[in-house]
């Protein structure tokens, strides 16, 4: 169980005067799973490279339990990463990749073997041993090259994109693999993403990061519930955003007036709420309900897409097929957002 | 999708291999026949008689031929190594690397095949004179590097331009010294472009005429130095037993490696030429 503390790290590449990865601090703790999520380019995986001593910082410091690890060369710090499109050596076969990190320690032959299938075991790959890496799926492929990180025992696991090559339905089967085999071994484990999506499914703590900058650091529901500001709700796929003042608990904007959650921001501010989070039909009489009219109605199967307008300002709502039945473009109908789906963020402008 | 050949691109495979065949194995008949002959005079289509002498005569201690292969092959072979050895990390940098001046730097490395040996040996010999390196093996070894080295590091530039250093670094973070990943990931990716620049350099430096005539002054005496006395001397039976010795080790050297040779990865360095 290691704690990792990044403090300050910074990188700014030769040529270039914008920092690449800027200031970035965050607390690890000890047998958790991280999510670091931002587009691509925003300095994630050269964050991961730098944790894992493949690349020089310019600035700012790595600790594992307060020790740090810079000075340390890539094999002698106890961090393993996983490439994102997994990187088994060609031309050696499954036990081979598998067993390579323990053969660089010098391990017995015959341990090696019996660690190799035990690996196999856990990552739901048994009796492939011979097989050579181009002969498997892009799955099999990838659960190869987690169990040749894992058989090494790492204090730290770092994975780069884990799950964005993989179909739907493997995705959620290697997630279970990672988090029970990441929780059973109890390996600090830091991953990179661009899919939010990936984020919230796999991690205890997402920190987003943009243009180089740490943006929030929570646990994957706040930044649905609670995002820091537009740009944040936008990641996440918020899609309202009302302009308005937030005053002693009330939210008054051009759409109305709405009551608000304990402990908001205060004065000229931007409302929002999440798509899903809009009831429909629920009745006038309950805070929060106003008219819109329908602009626009798209059914998608599971749920139905709905572009209301009030006062020129369009809202975007998902809905359960079901509750939207009877309605169609053009009519007017009661929505009600409930005061804990609320929140406010700051207007920067 | 793999097209059926037509019949133009099988005819065309046709002209090509009897053409490979008329330039490349029918110049050697008369000189494998002469290696055997003995009075063969036009118009006469094969010898009047046949003879072993000049065999005879070339694997002899006094001709001087065995001696003369031995060191040729000694000298060949070290300009190879010291090829691989240069090549290896100079084909690295420009196969890998973005740098200033890059291009430059590829025409400095291809220019030794295209300028004339003679052009730039004459200035080689004025250095190689005032440091004593004229008249010897090492010089005539280093003098050799100018033809083999391009070839060399124009493969390895290939090979490495394919190569994704990513596997280096996951090699180090599973836990292997800077030696171990160089010797259990990259060396085996770029073997089959160190074997086939190795062969193009092995070639290459042991095919050379004017370079060893000037450096080594006629006194470090190679097989082709030899081959060319006796063949301006007449000696057409002798000249054709050398000459078989002499194209020897290009065959065995493209019948061990043609494997290799049909290789992707190492025909990868040509595209580049």
């Amino acid at each position: 169980m290691t704690h990792v503390s990044i403090k300050n790290l910074t990188k700014v590449y030769p040529g270039s005067t914008v920092p690449s990865l800027d200031n970035l601090s965050l607390e690890i703790a000890s047998g958790s799973l991280t999510a670091l999520l931002g587009p691509s380019g925003c300095g994630k995986t050269t964050t991961m490279k730098m944790i894992a001593g493949l690349l020089d910082q310019t600035s700012g410091d790595v600790t594992f339990d307060n020790i740090s690890i810079l000075s340390e060369k890539p094999e002698n710090r106890g961090v393993v990463m996983v490439f994102q499109n997994h990187l088994l050596f060609p031309y050696m076969n499954v036990q081979d990749n598998i067993g390579f990190g323990l053969k660089m320690r010098n391990i017995d032959k015959d341990e090696i073997y019996n660690r190799v299938i035990e690996m196999l075991e856990l990552v739901k790959l048994p009796n492939m041993e011979n097989r050579m890496p181009k002969e498997l799926s892009g799955g099999q492929q990838q659960r190869v090259a987690l169990a040749r990180a894992l058989i090494v025992q790492p204090k730290v696991l770092l994975l780069d994109e884990p799950l964005s090559n993989l179909d739907a339905h493997l995705r959620f089967e290697m997630r279970d693999l990672i988090r029970n085999l990441q929780q059973s071994m109890g390996i600090t484990t830091i991953f990179v993403t661009h899919d939010q999506e990936e984020a919230v499914v796999l991690a205890d703590q997402v920190a987003l990061i943009l243009d180089g900058k740490l943006k929030q650091y929570d646990k994957p529901d706040i930044f649905y519930k609670k995002p820091i500001d537009v740009v944040t709700a936008q990641f996440f796929g918020g899609q309202n955003f009302i302009n308005g003042v937030s005053k002693n608990d009330y939210f008054t904007s051009s759409i109305g007036k709405f009551s608000l959650p304990k402990k908001c921001l205060q004065g000229n501010s931007i409302l929002t709420f999440r798509p899903e989070n809009v009831q429909i039909g629920i009745g006038s009489k309950n805070i929060n309900t106003i008219k819109a009219k329908i602009v626009e109605k798209i059914f998608l199967g599971t749920q139905t897409r709905l572009k209301l307008s009030i006062n020129n300002e369009i809202i975007q709502v998902i809905a359960n097929p079901n509750e939207v039945d009877d309605t169609e473009t053009g009519i007017e109908i009661d929505i009600n957002v409930p005061p804990s789906s609320l929140w406010v963020v700051p207007n920067i402008d | 999708m793999i097209e059926k050949p037509t019949l133009l691109s099988k005819s065309f495979r046709f002209i090509t291999i009897a053409m490979l065949i008329t330039w490349l194995i029918l110049p050697l008949i008369p000189l494998a026949i002469w290696s055997f002959a003995k009075g063969w005079f036009f118009p006469l289509i094969l010898p009047k008689y046949w003879s072993l002498s000049a065999w005879n005569y070339a694997l002899s201690d006094t001709a001087g031929v065995l001696e003369s292969l031995w060191l040729t092959i000694f000298i060949s072979a070290t300009a190879t190594i010291l090829s691989i050895i240069i090549g290896v990390p100079a084909g690295r940098a420009l196969g890998m690397y973005k740098f200033k001046g890059k291009e430059y730097v590829e025409l400095l490395i291809l220019a030794p095949t295209i300028v004339p040996g003679i052009a730039v040996v004459l200035g080689i010999h004025s250095v190689f004179l005032s440091i004593g390196l004229t008249n010897t093996i090492p010089g005539v070894i280093l003098v050799h590097l100018i033809p083999t080295l391009p070839y060399m590091v124009l493969v390895m530039a290939g090979i490495f331009s394919n190569f994704d250093p990513d596997f280096e670094a996951q090699a180090r973070s599973l836990g292997a010294s800077p030696f171990k990943t160089f010797y259990y990931i990259t060396l085996p990716s770029i073997l089959p472009g160190i074997i086939v620049g190795g062969l193009f350099a092995f070639l290459v430096s042991w095919s050379q005429y004017i370079l060893t005539l000037m450096i080594g002054g006629g006194r470090v005496l190679t097989l082709p130095l030899l081959l060319f006395s006796f063949a301006t001397s007449g000696r057409n039976d002798i000249t054709g037993a050398i000459g078989m010795i002499y194209i020897l080790p290009g065959i065995i050297i493209l019948i061990l490696t043609a494997r290799h040779l049909s290789g992707r990865s190492a025909v990868g360095g040509f595209g580049r030429i």
